[in-house]
């Protein structure tokens, strides 16, 4: 009897089409010769489509002579220069584009946040109102309200606004004088890296010396002093060696000095307001999901607003904080492309407009730029995954 | 506004939010400043010293915004070049949208399963045909016609609607156990979400014409469609993904114990639980998708924003081109403010729920 019973409760094996591992197998194969065969049909169409329009394959396109001028660059740059030139000074205005809205996109969404956090009702209800505008009206609209709308009504070179008799405003940009840097300007510049390499050793020594002693040290004023003082004393070492040059009015334009054109401008400024809008939304998420316990911990062992705010609420904030942050920053870059519509020369209107345009060579200049973005994603995605990791609440 | 129980007045009120201590006054007394040189002559502008009435540039006269603009062109801005005889279709086809969608929100409803899945499924049939027409008698209108507000819809609902089922299926391959399913998920959706939408739409409408057999020709708005739906897509699947999280894995398990395949217990188990948590967060995604349709005027589509932009360039009307992104704004604020709202109170109800 009981040998009847285990020989039933043995356990059979089954069939192989029921077999969990030969279907995820199947199933696998599947998907993949699907994906391949689909791949194989896209490139094959499209490079017959290529064939019969006429149109070069390969990246040796990337050496041809541009052949047109760029409205602004950061590097030199000149219509004999290769494509790949035109695609480098491209990247560094789409960077810069990207690097000022950052900037100023946090200090401000940082400064609304703490204001719709804050006790006054009617600051906190003007925070309320930015937030709740800027955030439901589309980026596009904003970057053409401030271009097309706003900056179009500046004056012409002629009447130019002049703030300081050295900035000029006017409807072909900010004029401002240029620094001409001199022979003793080295010293300045190692002065400078001198400062950071201090910096970091102040921020070392003290937090062990606090560590070992509970002793505090004023670093943020320390490293203010050493950051001002030691470039200052290198410029008196070396003699001032920093003169201007003037934008000065000639006929209908200036010359000297450099200009920043209104597209970057208007860029910027959209970029910046729409971005910390959403910003201010996640600053007060991350405040207001600190427990209202730990201020009130705080203040009972006697510490004032300030350093409670500095030691024991905002490092907390800043773990919640961080990541929808990267991803906004994540977010600003992406949608710096939208420079396109108002010819600033970015990376997309330049190599993916004006350069696809003159080769014809869509599937590699898409695929490049595409890479571009994805190379950026992944370099702050990978930031915020270690941070993440880092800051981790370990559970013990 | 009351303090250990008690009620207080306005004045108590005003002391403590307003004036209780200097920092705060000073604060309030900036504030109250930046709405006295903002607000007054946003008003002015826009509502006193406007022109509302008139039929050309002349009837202008005031020295405020000339909505007059807007009432002249206002055609275009609603139906972009649809011609005028045959706007009526799409009108039909808005009232059959906002009927449908009514009963949703009442509570008490029955039939709601039954009405969404005519909305997702019947309803866009019986919207193409009465937007392209060329059958049952009605007269062909080419989608190059299409435009303003009714462009943007259609690229907005066609966007949201079409990606749901890839974002579930995406979202499912990606937490799979198969490695290459998860693998494909997985690059799939990093890619499409690392790109900026101004580039897929480059990619659709320079690129889609490479990939297909010579001689087939996709409409320059399928086109878009396609690539907005691709990337809708992606962003879809992790909203999915943060429900599928979401969801208990002893449901799972107990679906196992009762023999259920993967499917019936992602079809009957998973996905209802997972899918109503996440509606806020779809509903987030449409409010993105809305305001990113505005893109699609660097291709060539004339939605909302680039009916603006071309009205603007029209020799007869030329320096109104504040009262046109004013009201442009204005549209796209009402929309997505009005979604979000409907998008929180859902957030907090669905929280009561659990």
């Amino acid at each position: 009897m009981a040998e009847e019973i285990t020989q039933s409760q043995k356990p059979s094996k089954p069939l192989v089409w029921n077999d969990p591992v030969y279907r995820a197998l199947f199933f696998q194969v599947l998907v993949l010769g699907g994906v391949i065969s689909l791949g194989y049909i896209l490139v094959s169409n499209t490079l017959i489509n290529l064939e019969r329009q006429g149109i070069a394959s390969g990246f040796g396109f990337l050496r041809g002579t541009a052949g047109f001028s760029i409205l602004m660059t950061l590097i030199d740059y000149s219509e004999e220069d290769s494509y790949f030139w035109a695609f480098v000074v491209s990247l560094l205005n789409t960077l810069l584009v990207a690097g000022i809205g950052i900037f100023f996109a946090t200090i401000l969404g940082f400064f609304i946040g703490v204001c719709r956090l804050s006790s006054n009702w009617m600051l906190s209800k003007i925070a309320a109102v930015y937030i709740e505008t800027l955030r439901n009206i589309p980026l596009l609209l904003q970057i053409f309200f401030w271009y097309f709308g706003v900056l179009r009504g500046l004056p012409s070179p002629g009447n130019s606004i002049s703030i300081l008799d050295s900035y000029f405003l006017n409807i072909r940009g900010l004029y401002s004088p240029s620094p001409i840097f001199e022979d003793g300007f080295d010293l300045i510049l190692w002065a400078i890296f001198a400062a950071f390499v201090g910096i970091f050793c102040i921020f070392r020594w003290a937090r062990k010396r606090q560590q070992e002693t509970g002793q505090q040290f004023p670093v943020f004023f320390s490293s203010f002093g050493l950051m001002i003082g030691l470039p200052l004393i290198a410029t008196v070492f070396a003699g001032f060696p920093l003169s201007w040059e003037y934008p000065v009015l000639k006929g209908f334009n200036f010359t000297g000095g450099f200009v920043i054109i209104p597209e970057l401008v208007a860029l910027s400024l959209a970029l910046s307001l729409y971005t910390a809008s959403f910003i201010a939304e996640i600053v007060r998420a991350g405040i207001l999901a600190i427990s209202r316990g730990q201020t009130e911990a705080s203040y009972a062992l006697g510490l004032q607003t300030w350093p409670t705010l500095r030691l024991v609420v905002i490092p907390q904030a800043l773990r919640v904080i961080i990541p929808p942050l990267t991803n906004q920053y994540l977010n600003l870059t992406k949608n710096s492309s939208l420079a396109a519509a108002i010819a600033y020369p970015d990376l997309v209107l330049v190599f993916a407009g004006t350069v696809l345009m003159q080769t014809g060579q869509a599937v590699e200049i898409i695929a490049i730029t595409m890479a571009v973005y994805l190379a950026i994603s992944l370099v702050i995605s990978a930031f915020m995954n270690w941070y993440n990791k880092k800051m981790a609440l370990v559970e013990s | 506004m009351s303090q250990n129980g008690k009620a207080i007045g306005l004045l108590q009120w005003i002391k403590s939010n307003l004036f209780s201590s200097y920092l705060n006054t000073f604060l309030t007394v900036i504030s109250i400043w930046i709405v006295y040189i903002s607000v007054p002559p946003v008003i002015q502008w826009a509502l006193l010293d406007a022109n509302w009435i008139g039929s050309s540039r002349d009837d202008c006269t005031k020295e405020g915004a000339c909505w007059v603009y807007i009432g002249f062109w206002f055609k275009q801005i609603m139906y972009g070049r649809y011609p005028e005889t045959e706007v009526w279709r799409v009108n039909v086809s808005y009232a059959l949208l906002v009927g449908a969608l009514i009963p949703l929100f009442i509570t008490g409803f029955k039939h709601k399963s039954l009405l969404t899945l005519f909305l997702l499924f019947v309803y866009p049939i019986i919207s193409y045909f009465l937007f392209i027409g060329d059958s049952f008698g009605l007269p062909l209108v080419e989608t190059s016609l299409w435009g303003g507000l009714f462009l943007t819809l259609v690229i907005s609902l066609v966007g949201i609607v079409a990606s749901l089922p890839i974002g579930i299926m995406l979202a499912l391959g990606r937490r799979s156990n198969m490695p290459i399913i998860s693998a494909l998920s997985i690059g799939f959706i990093e890619i499409w979400r690392g790109v900026p939408l101004i580039t897929v739409l480059f990619m659709s409408s320079v690129m889609f014409p490479l990939f297909l057999p010579e001689g087939m020709n996709f409409d320059k708005l399928i086109r878009a469609l396609v690539g907005v739906m691709l990337f809708s897509a992606a962003y879809i699947a992790e909203v999915v993904r943060g429900g599928l999280q979401a969801v208990p894995k002893g449901q799972i398990e107990a679906a196992e114990a009762l023999g259920m395949s993967y499917w019936n217990t992602m079809g009957l188990i998973v996905m209802p639980q997972a899918l109503k948590m996440v509606i806020p967060g779809i509903v987030n995604s449409f409010i993105a998708l809305f305001k990113d349709t505005t893109l699609v005027l660097t291709i060539g589509l004339f939605d909302l924003l680039g009916t603006i932009q071309i009205i603007g360039t029209n020799a007869d009307w030329l320096g109104f081109h504040i009262e046109g992104y004013v009201f442009t704004a204005f549209i796209f604020w009402t929309f997505c403010f009005g979604m979000s709202r409907y998008s929180m109170n859902l957030e907090k109800k669905l929280h009561t729920g659990h």
